[in-house]
């Protein structure tokens, strides 16, 4: 049995397949294409003829893919949709969308607040506003095919949400696409409805690469292949769930890469440094999971309540531009000749010094024609080399959590120009297959279930409460289909809520495991 | 007078969240009530304490409960009209402006939605200059103004108005009202004439706001100097510490989020340590044993790269932080000042020494 691991960045498409031991056998890099189908496609082919496997072998098969960050960022094929919010008496002082761009907003097509919703403890706010929605719906019957409904509380009770939508599929007909606020996002209304609205204009721009995905799987005769997407924090979601949930991709591209680097250097808590051509990320691994981010996430101008993995970008990179001024002093980036590098690089017969270059001066590496880089001042290409260390080391330092030396990993395409040693580091790791460490992630990802609750603790104590929160946790994730046996519980947060009589914390619990065969 | 649309709104949000000084909740739901009534109803004119007349009615305009709450429920519709027509009626007058209670933090933001609605004039003035978490914690107070009447309303249109023999008491039964309503309900307290206002509030605050905001938001704009020299020489902060948060230590006393937020020193303190109290606002700022900072002075925490701010809601293992202090206003540092808000009232074992005297004492 084998599994497939395909990344569609927003640069290159990585493919790789991986065996029952989680040893790569084939992995694939090219540019991504302009119809997704085709790079698949093509992909797949290069990693099916490479390893010579029965295609028919293949059991499980990963994509994780951008095209929804870069629909939103750049706002392309978002579909034309209806707003519903459940709450009014509460929150009509803030209409919805009320922050967002005027070229974005243009995809609602009719937005209305209606009575209904919740309060924190579970009481009923309103009665839902049975007419109210029923109006909504008809009004915009044959003018959208897709709804985003969310409503006050849903995080604690999402009844008014499901009714509401259960009215809308009877109105609009079965085929409307609906998305639901309390399946997409966590506390804090505002947030939570605009990853909803995100969501719900998506679905075209997820019918496209899950239907393309499918498609080029079926084409080349990977029939037996349970299919799945990866979601920004590093675990699995179903097709089925995709097409219905696809603003969940966004981030996947850095969380991936983190994970793929720790699964291949078999490290489980380290520092992950990315070295592109341009720039270099620099993430945190903490039992296999990537460090969150504690600002929450603001895709093409919009805020949203998604956590993304905490990355330090610097620049520097294997095609950074290096320059020595007047005063002899050297500078390396931040700007780069990024893809051009293997025209313009000295190694590679171009007349402009970048980092690669001095690398393989120094006989770090082997890129190109080390003899075209073999008159560079030797002295000139240490000191560079030695800004281009403390360039890495400074980031080092910053996304360190202690002043304990940490393990260093490194991948990347641009990964050459650094060395063995970097000071702050325990060890520095650079693993086979490092290019393509997204294909990897997305290929090794796990399943999990997140419970999220407001809990008083003067009615339970904390370590019986949080203990119900992690058996349901775990609950969810089985019943999203892992081993039970390889669950674990991957986050804990739980807050006081401040300015509040009474004990009432929000908890969050988060379980991941192994998917089963 | 001068207008307040927007754009103003932006850069006050953000220096709200800077004198919120850890606490006062994020202003960013406060901020989209705000624009939600300006877009409606039109850009609002703020007014300086001077151009007020002594017997105006001056009220101001908070929410009170659970900023975690708030940023599920928002404001209604009505809930600015209600107090209007509760307090109108109580004083058989008409209201001549609104006014923020608390700069910092959420609070900043709703008396803008107020006046934007009912179509009054704000007035560029609060009582704290910052946040706090008790509703006494008021220059009023040292003025012997009394937080009632005070009317409150939920949104669901459910109104009383309070008289209290004491501010503890208005405090106790107001808390007991929201949480029945849901946890976070919209009020006013501390209703006065511009002659009370205009000896006693903490004027041109909202102003002061909207700076430290476009401080924030241009500091890497400037060619000269560093993106962090210029946060402090903008914000007129003092360099306390930079550090990574090595651990957080929160628990719930009484209706409060107390906790203590440890630091390990990064750059330049490399090697030292220190740590920050809070009781929901930064208390105390204590690097390598040596205090350098305490209530009522603001200590700030923002990011070292964005210098946004940091509420202890958000504080994090593993963030890297700057830790700032900002003079607080005069007033607070008077005897009368120091009962209701120094570092003795909320436990700590100090007394207050100001900020730039002990920073010039201290290795900073």
């Amino acid at each position: 049995m084998y599994k497939l691991g395909i990344d569609v960045g927003g640069t290159n498409t990585d493919a790789v397949l991986i065996d029952e031991k989680l040893q790569v056998i084939a992995e694939y890099k090219q540019p991504t294409s302009k119809d997704i189908y085709d790079g698949i496609l093509k992909a797949l082919r290069a990693v099916l003829e490479q390893s010579g496997i029965d295609r028919k072998e293949i059991s499980q098969a990963m994509l994780g893919t951008t095209q929804c960050t870069n629909a939103i960022v750049e706002r392309k094929h978002l579909a034309p949709i209806g707003i519903l919010r459940i709450g009014a008496p509460a929150t009509l002082g803030i209409p919805a969308m009320v922050d967002w761009a005027e070229d974005i907003r243009k995809i609602a097509v009719s937005a209305e607040i209606i009575g209904g919703g919740f309060e924190y403890d579970g009481k009923e706010l309103a009665a839902f506003d049975v007419a109210a929605a029923r109006h909504f719906f008809e009004n915009l019957k044959g003018k959208v095919e897709s709804v985003a409904i969310s409503c006050v509380f849903s995080t604690v009770r999402n009844e008014h949400e499901v009714l509401a939508a259960k009215l809308c599929k009877e109105i609009m007909g079965e085929d409307v696409h609906i998305s639901i606020s309390s399946e997409i996002g966590s506390m804090g209304l505002i947030e939570r409805e605009n990853a909803t609205i995100l969501n719900a204009a998506l679905y075209q721009v997820a019918e496209r690469f899950t239907e393309g995905f499918a498609r080029s799987l079926k084409d080349e005769g990977v029939t037996n292949a349970k299919v799945y997407l990866s979601q920004n924090d590093g675990t699995l979601m179903t097709m089925e769930y995709a097409r219905r949930y696809p603003i969940l991709t966004i981030a996947c591209g850095p969380t991936n890469s983190i994970r793929g680097a720790s699964y291949l250097s078999d490290v489980k808590n380290a520092i992950v440094i990315d070295v592109g051509g341009t720039t270099t990320d620099l993430g945190v691994i903490s039992q296999g999971f990537p460090r969150e981010s504690s600002v929450a996430a603001t895709i093409g101008g919009v805020r949203t309540n998604f956590r993304m993995p905490d990355v330090l970008s610097i620049g520097l990179g294997g095609g950074s531009i290096v320059r020595q001024k007047g005063d002899g002093s050297i500078t390396v980036g931040p700007d780069s000749v990024g893809f051009e590098i293997t025209s313009k690089a000295q190694v590679f017969g171009g007349d402009v010094l970048t980092a690669t270059d001095i690398a393989v001066r120094l006989g770090r590496a082997d890129i190109g024609d080390k003899c075209k880089v073999a008159d560079i001042d030797e002295e000139m290409a240490k000191e560079a080399m030695k800004v281009i260390i403390s360039l890495a080391e400074d980031g080092i330092d910053s996304m360190k959590i202690s002043n304990g030396d940490i393990d260093v990993i490194l991948v990347g395409g641009g990964s050459v120009i650094l060395p063995e040693k970097l000071m702050g580091a325990k060890t520095v790791t650079k693993p086979n297959h490092f290019g393509i460490a997204n294909a990897i992630g997305s290929a090794i990802s796990k399943v999990s279930g997140t419970l999220e609750k407001l809990v008083n603790y003067d009615e339970i104590s904390r370590d019986k409460a949080l203990e119900q929160a992690k058996e349901e946790a775990v609950l969810i994730a089985v019943e999203s289909g892992a081993i039970r046996e390889t669950v674990e519980i991957i986050d804990v947060e739980d807050v006081p809520l401040a300015y509040y009589p009474g004990n009432t914390n929000r908890i969050k619990v988060k379980a991941a495991g192994d998917l089963a065969n | 007078m001068r207008k307040i649309g927007l754009r103003e709104i932006e850069d006050i949000a953000l220096g709200a969240a800077l004198l919120g000084a850890g606490g006062g909740g994020d202003p960013y739901v406060g901020k989209l009530v705000a624009m939600g009534a300006i877009k409606e109803c039109g850009a609002v004119t703020l007014l300086d304490p001077e151009e007020i007349p002594d017997d105006a009615l001056i009220v101001p305009i908070a929410m009170m409960g659970a900023p975690t709450i708030l940023g599920e429920k928002g404001i209604g519709g009505s809930e600015y009209k209600t107090l209007y027509d509760m307090i109108k009626q109580f004083y058989g007058k008409d209201i001549y402006a609104f006014m923020p209670i608390e700069a910092g933090g959420v609070n900043s933001m709703l008396p803008i939605a107020a006046s934007a609605r009912l179509g009054i004039p704000m007035v560029d003035a609060d009582g704290m200059g910052r946040a706090f978490p008790e509703l006494q914690m008021v220059t009023f107070t040292i003025g012997g103004m009394k937080a009632t009447p005070m009317a409150l309303t939920d949104e669901k249109g459910n109104c009383a108005i309070f008289n209290t023999i004491t501010n503890k008491w208005t405090e106790e039964l107001a808390r007991a009202v929201t949480m029945s309503c849901g946890g976070s309900v919209s009020v006013s307290l501390y209703c006065m004439n511009g002659a009370s206002l205009k000896k006693y509030a903490v004027k041109n605050i909202v102003t002061r706001s909207q700076k430290l905001g476009e401080a924030i938001r241009k500091v890497k704009d400037y060619t000269e100097g560093t993106p962090e020299d210029n946060f402090l020489k903008f914000t007129e902060g003092y360099k306390l510490f930079k550090a990574k948060i090595s651990d957080v230590l929160r628990e719930t006393r009484g209706a409060f989020n107390v906790g203590k937020v440890l630091l390990e020193g990064i750059g330049d303190y490399k090697g030292k340590s220190g740590y920050v109290e809070f009781q929901n606002e930064n208390l105390v700022a204590v690097v390598e044993d040596e205090i350098l900072a305490t209530t009522p002075d603001l200590i700030c925490l923002v990011d070292t790269e964005t210098f946004y701010p940091i509420t202890t809601d958000a504080l994090k293992y593993g963030k890297r932080v700057l830790v700032v202090g900002l003079k607080c206003f005069e007033m607070w540092r008077t005897k009368e000042g120091l009962e209701l808000v120094g570092p003795k009232y909320f436990g700590c074992d100090t007394d207050y020494i100001p900020l730039e005297e002990r920073v010039k004492g201290g290795q900073a």
